[in-house]
């Protein structure tokens, strides 16, 4: 099987690969999210404790 | 002696983030080369189905998704229960970091399964009993998610939410049923019937294979989210003030 035929999908080339593209799309948005949200927490904690400090 | 000093340390947030942190590279790695092997298989090795051509293919994502929308709502309903009943927050820290894993892969199951359904079907929908049933665990999953940013004090709000899961399992049989119990355009079950799956072993194989990539990719999400959880929970302790000062 050449390239060509794979991605053609005999004939379902739109169907199948839309799939397969919006399957990726959304577990890797998933991975991204919780990994940024998590750096976000900690800088925000940082953050907080830093001014916490500079008050007392 | 060893096993309960084991949940006992699993069950204190310090202990909990940290050994998630530990475990998710390798579960994401093997995670990773399953759905490799998955989609080897999938696209490459099995054949052409002979009624359905190439257009089957989109069934190694949305079969496993379909039972992940399912499974996953099982999960989070049976911790909101557990953290309902004993008070575990850790119970209460799955339930709500489940909600957005399970909602994607509920989602998936839709899309995937309405894309395959127009040339084979000839229409993107059809209100049948499974299609409906799945839209409904969609809006449940969107109302935990909505329901717990709605309540601001987080355990307050994961004891209503896990309410809510708890009424919703209901759906869950209901959609397992709804091709037997209804005329469903939605074909009836192919691999989880007592005699053998009628289905062939070349397809069966990316089948099991994007399952089990599923099932990992779960675990190892939600320990992500449930890190995020337990951070914003605890936020105000020595540890996690140590924790992101050390960054």
């Amino acid at each position: 099987m050449n390239l060509n035929e794979f991605l053609h999908m005999g004939g379902y080339a739109f169907y199948v690969w839309t799939s397969y593209g919006i399957a990726l799309l959304v577990l890797v948005v998933n991975i991204i999210l919780p990994a940024r949200q998590r750096t976000k927490i900690l800088a925000n904690i940082a953050r907080k404790a830093r001014r916490a400090r500079s008050e007392s | 002696m060893i096993f309960s000093n084991f949940f006992h340390k699993m069950a204190s947030p310090k202990h909990f983030y940290r050994i998630a942190g530990r475990l998710i590279p390798w579960l994401a790695g093997a995670c990773l080369l399953l759905v490799l092997a998955g989609l080897y298989y999938g696209l490459l090795v099995a054949p052409p189905d002979y009624q359905q051509g190439d257009s089957y293919r989109i069934m190694f994502i949305h079969v496993p998704a379909a039972w992940m929308s399912l499974f996953i709502y099982v999960v989070m309903a049976g911790a909101g229960a557990i953290g309902l009943i004993w008070r575990i927050k850790l119970a209460e820290v799955i339930t709500i970091s489940s909600a957005p894993v399970g909602a994607s892969f509920t989602f998936l199951a839709l899309v995937t399964g309405s894309i395959w359904g127009k040339p084979m079907w000839g229409t993107w929908w059809v209100w049948d009993a499974r299609l409906t049933s799945e839209l409904i665990l969609l809006f449940l999953y969107l109302g935990v998610i909505a329901l717990h940013s709605a309540i601001e004090d987080r355990r307050m709000a994961a004891r209503a939410v896990a309410i809510l899961a708890l009424v919703g399992v209901i759906n869950i049989p209901i959609i397992h049923y709804s091709v037997e119990w209804w005329n469903t355009l939605h074909q009836g079950p192919t691999v989880t019937k007592f005699d053998k799956p009628s289905i062939h072993l070349s397809m069966l194989i990316p089948l099991l294979l994007m399952a089990v990539a599923f099932k990992l990719y779960y675990v190892f999400v939600v320990l992500m989210r449930a890190r995020c959880e337990v951070l914003e929970r605890e936020r105000n302790t020595v540890w996690v003030r140590e924790l992101a000062e050390e960054k």
